[in-house]
């Protein structure tokens, strides 16, 4: 599958004018382009950051400890399964052990990651790893792979995620109901995002059968083992395969 | 506020160790190639099940609206090549869904 050769333009279009003075206004532009690219993340966020809200006070969380889980914890999977875990009243430390083993998958996220960001400055990459996410990561991984993407940009994309999810949160723990749950398919945008991002992820045949292969595996997991576990067996397995496929059949 | 400081430190590490120490290391090409195939992998371990499983335990459903969505969108999303159109594109169809 042949990616587009510009693809940044697509997703986010930089006027001509702007592109000249780039370097110029560096900062500025980062802003811009981490923002622009934040959006669908956004868009996905709110409504979960919202049902979250919601379900975290009726678990008996204030406001401030909502946001304070949010600032704290950032990780959506995590933070609901805390909150049903705290509703069933269970310890301290099995919430804590399940937000681990919930949470591992984004060390693999992380590790790929790294390949982008050599030598970067160690502070700003503390910053930037308290924001990797599912969603984050696609994002961030994709523009990296353009090479049209900086850390600086990076870190906005994620702080522009984080505040979004902050805020729904904490919304939502003072009234989940301002927004209609379900409208105009809001639920579909996390799905439809990982759709596009998978798209372009797949940029050969090897990629295309790594992610298949990922894909079967993972659904098969799913179904018998119970969890999350099923996400990072699959996808090192897969990655392995993957591999082993380019080293013994293509070279 | 132990269980929030807790979470909080297990989730940071996972995230934050590989990228202050991957980052200041060469790594062998094994694992690079390995590296470069696990967003392929990752996303589409984290997504296919939420398309055709369904449940808690999960048991195989094909017949669900998410699936049925996820083609059309795909297909947009290969020729459009935009992030936020298939978005938009994806949340109008199964929003279209719904009302079936």
């Amino acid at each position: 599958m042949q990616r587009g050769s510009s693809l940044g333009m697509h997703i986010y279009f930089i006027p001509r004018e702007l592109k000249k003075n780039m370097n110029q206004s560096n900062q500025k532009s980062a802003l811009k382009r981490g923002a622009a690219a934040a959006w669908p993340i956004c868009l996905g966020y709110a409504p979960i950051g919202l049902a979250f809200g919601v379900l975290a006070q009726k678990a008996g969380l204030t406001p401030v400890e909502i946001g304070l889980m949010s600032v704290i914890v950032f990780a959506g999977s995590s933070q609901f399964i805390a909150v049903s875990m705290l509703a069933a009243g269970a310890s301290t430390a099995a919430i804590v052990a399940t937000a681990f083993v919930v949470n591992l998958r984004h060390f693999l996220m992380s590790s790929a990651l790294a390949v982008y960001l050599k030598n970067s400055d160690r502070k700003k990459l503390t910053f930037f790893s308290y924001g990797v996410t599912d969603e984050s990561f696609a994002v961030n991984l994709t523009r990296f792979r353009e090479s049209a993407w900086d850390l600086n940009s990076a870190l906005v994309t994620n702080y522009t995620a984080n505040i979004t999810w902050i805020i729904t949160t904490v919304l939502g723990g003072f009234s989940g109901q301002f927004i209609p749950a379900h409208a105009l398919g809001i639920d579909y945008a996390l799905v439809a995002m990982f759709i596009c991002l998978i798209v372009f992820q797949l940029r050969g045949a090897l990629y295309i059968v790594t992610a298949v292969i990922a894909g079967i595996l993972a659904v098969v997991l799913s179904i018998f083992i119970p969890g999350n576990s099923y996400i990072v067996i699959a996808s090192m397995t897969a990655a392995a395969l993957g591999v082993l496929i380019k080293r013994k059949l293509l070279h | 506020m132990a269980v929030v400081m807790g979470m909080g430190l297990v989730t940071f590490l996972p995230r934050w160790l590989p990228l202050v120490y991957l980052t200041k290391r060469n790594l062998p090409a094994w694992l690079v190639e390995w590296l470069d195939l696990i967003p392929a992998a990752i996303l589409s371990a984290l997504l296919l099940p939420e398309l055709v499983t369904s449940g808690v335990p999960r048991s195989l459903d094909l017949l669900r609206p998410e699936l049925a969505v996820a083609v059309p969108t795909f297909l947009f999303a290969i020729f459009s090549k935009s992030l936020g159109a298939t978005v938009i594109t994806g949340m109008l169809l199964y929003w279209l869904a719904g009302k079936l």
